[in-house]
């Protein structure tokens, strides 16, 4: 039984996400002074949320009859769990409606494009925006930046950091909240040491690190988006044996979508493109071939439209196919300049 | 594998230094330090350019306006693309490049070797002394200053693409006893044509040396510059995904507009692994250096000319341009320009 059915304040529901705590039996077996260091409440507080699940899972006791099969979770209960994480904006708010109101924790969303689109940006924007505190409707969590190609430029992330602070500030004026507080923490160099940066320099490192993952991220629960950026480049250069090469993604796809799922953390890979000869002509695709664009639950494309920037939704299980138009500027990713936005829908 | 030569010990203390720094438990890390994972917190990467590079990692070009719209110069640790046509001034940028490198720093250089690759046979010492003389008259007044500085410019003449890759091997040594300060490539694009390499070349002969040169630039945190051709375009290459539709009217514009386009050599997949690209061009028998690709830069473009004090900038606010046309290589009024008169080099 999940969290987001308890009968416990909102606050408390958010204290209890935010420690990993996503199912009643994560820490029904915890004492209550246990549980009230992780959250940083009161032991009186926690116990009271400890006697509330107790008693809930007592009366939800006949819910999971039918025989389940144990690890399986009813549609119902998936939908709530996935209603209690906000997701991950990337500061343009048509990018955003296009996607759902942002990238989704305990999904794989794949991001490809030519060299220059913007590929990177997204990526040190989503590192920067997962922080965004639960009170300005952000995750308020950490993230791991694996860099493959040495395309992550400190200054650039500094840059946005201080833009995103920026906005936080004008957003928090105009509703009034203490936003004295949040500054404190809110320093650009506190949003630098919240990105754990990553560098590998060849594919056996990358796999390496993918596995090892599971075990740094259980120590840093807090840590609510693996950005990869590129997933390609090592695969890419002087890879002999193709066979060989589809097994490692396909390996490293299914790590990274258990990952997902089991810290309930957005993955990000970021793609480069080819290009294909399909019906008579050139085309340009996604890289690594067809058995990896099977790999990822999402797939986003970024291209150039005349003289501006799209994004389209090549696959989504629940987003419809669209376009929307972004603009990479001095402060990263903000909405396009242009007067007319519409939302192609295809 | 392990090889114990010293290199590899210089790279393991580095990278065990860097490990160290996390507190992994003990097990972790020498599994790490055996495969050299980088691994840090984005801010602690800025703290330690600021402190222990010249200008925060950057290599000023004594050129205004391109020097602001780097963040400082030539980034250190990555891969800069030079690419334009024949003629336009990418051997004289890298002429001044080498120089400013070996200065020492009260005048702005990084007082160090510079290791010049030239495949084409194109270096001139007598241009770079007369740059040298042009630019820095008070320095280069005395002989042996002059005498010094070109000193430390090492040029190699590979004669093919193996001897290129021993080259690098070499230079891998000397990087680690931290004499080079720079490396320039010129140029990338005639390692791979027919005369240079004996045999059809493969579609992908350059991948592991981009990789090494990549990672050589990352561990020693030096610039590196390579200088790339163009080739024209063929009616073949749309650059257009499968869900962009286009009219029948575009095509025929397109097809103009082909004839005229010249594109970079070597293929997507090295666009992708560069990660600033300059372009110089000549429109309506102007030249031009764009900045085409940077993650911290906007889409300017300079205007600039050939003097015998190397490339200087006509005005040092760029002009921006919005959209793809900041990658579009053109070539127009060039010859008019090659054959002119104007400044002769004494």
């Amino acid at each position: 039984m999940e969290v987001g059915r308890l009968p416990i304040s909102a606050s408390q529901r958010s204290k209890l996400i935010a420690a990993g705590y996503t199912t009643l039996s994560s820490f029904s077996s915890l004492s209550p002074s246990h549980l009230a260091r992780d959250l940083k409440i009161s032991d009186n507080e926690a116990a009271e949320i400890m006697r509330v699940a107790s008693h809930s899972h007592r009366l939800d006791g006949s819910a999971g009859g039918c025989g389940t099969v144990n690890g399986a979770q009813t549609a119902w209960d998936m939908l709530h769990e996935e209603e209690m994480f906000p997701r991950i904006t990337t500061s343009c708010e048509d990018l955003d409606n296009i996607l759902g109101g942002g990238i989704n924790c305990k999904e794989v969303t794949e991001i490809g494009g030519v060299p220059g689109i913007g590929k990177t940006q997204l990526g040190i924007q989503l590192a920067i925006n997962v922080q965004i505190p639960v009170d300005y409707g952000g995750l308020g969590g950490k993230a791991i930046y694996i860099d493959t190609e040495g395309s992550f430029m400190v200054e650039r992330a500094l840059q946005i950091a201080e833009a995103c602070i920026e906005d936080m500030s004008e957003c928090g004026g105009l509703l009034r909240k203490d936003f004295q507080a949040c500054q404190l923490k809110m320093h650009p160099n506190n949003i630098l040491e919240n990105i754990f940066y990553f560098r590998v320099c060849s594919y056996t490192e990358q796999i390496a690190l993918i596995n090892y993952l599971d075990k740094f991220i259980s120590e840093h629960k807090d840590v609510k988006i693996v950005i990869v950026d590129s997933v390609t480049f090592h695969f890419r250069q002087d890879f002999d044996d193709m066979a060989l090469r589809t097994r490692l993604l396909s390996g490293m796809a299914l790590k990274l979508m258990k990952l997902a799922k089991d810290f309930s953390l957005a993955v990000v890979l970021l793609n480069q493109v080819t290009t294909k000869y399909i019906d008579g002509s050139f085309q340009l695709t996604l890289a690594l071939g067809d058995s990896w664009s099977h790999s990822c639950t999402n797939r986003v494309i970024l291209y150039w439209n005349g003289n501006e920037r799209y994004a389209y939704i090549d696959k989504s299980p629940s987003l419809r196919s669209a376009s929307a138009p972004y603009s990479v500027t001095s402060k990263g990713i903000r909405n396009s300049a242009s007067n007319c936005k519409r939302i192609k829908m295809m | 594998m392990w090889r114990e030569s010293k290199c590899e010990r210089e790279r393991e203390k580095m990278a065990n230094k860097q490990i160290s720094q996390m507190g992994l438990p003990k097990s972790i890390a020498n599994v790490f330090a055996a495969r050299n994972v980088f691994t840090a917190k984005a801010l602690s990467l800025m703290e330690l350019r600021v402190q222990n590079e010249h200008l925060a990692g950057h290599l000023p070009t004594h050129m205004k306006g391109l020097d602001e719209a780097l963040c400082g110069g030539i980034p250190f640790g990555v891969l800069t693309e030079l690419v334009g046509p024949a003629g336009i001034g990418k051997t004289q940028f890298c002429l001044k490049l080498s120089l400013l490198a070996s200065l020492p720093a009260i005048y702005g250089g990084l007082d160090g070797h510079v290791m010049y690759i030239d495949v084409e046979s194109k270096f001139s010492s007598r241009r770079l002394i007369e740059i040298g003389v042009k630019s820095f008259p008070e320095i280069f007044q005395r002989k042996e200053m002059a005498q010094e500085m070109a000193g430390r410019i090492h040029v190699l003449q590979p004669a093919s693409l193996s001897e290129f890759t021993e080259s690098l091997q070499q230079i891998k040594v000397s990087l680690l006893q931290n004499q080079v300060k720079l490396l320039v490539i010129d140029s990338m694009a005639a390692l791979v044509t027919g005369e240079f390499e004996h045999g059809a070349p493969r579609q992908n002969t350059l991948g592991w040396h981009v990789s090494f040169i990549k990672s050589l630039a990352e561990f020693s945190r030096i610039p590196v510059v390579v200088t790339n051709q163009v080739r024209s375009q063929s009616r073949d290459e749309t650059c257009h995904y499968f869900f962009q539709v286009q009219s029948w009217n575009e095509t025929i514009e397109d097809r103009t507009r082909h004839d005229s386009h010249l594109v970079a050599a070597l293929g997507i997949n090295w666009a992708h692994a560069v990660t600033i690209r300059l372009v110089l061009e000549a429109k309506s028998g102007q030249r031009f250096i764009k900045v085409a690709k940077s993650p911290i830069s906007p889409p300017l473009a300079f205007p600039f000319n050939i003097t015998s004090s190397g490339i200087l900038l006509l005005s040092d606010d760029g002009i921006e341009l919005t959209g793809p046309d900041i990658n579009a290589i053109h070539c127009q009024g060039h010859n008019d320009i090659i054959n002119f008169g104007g400044e002769s080099l004494q």
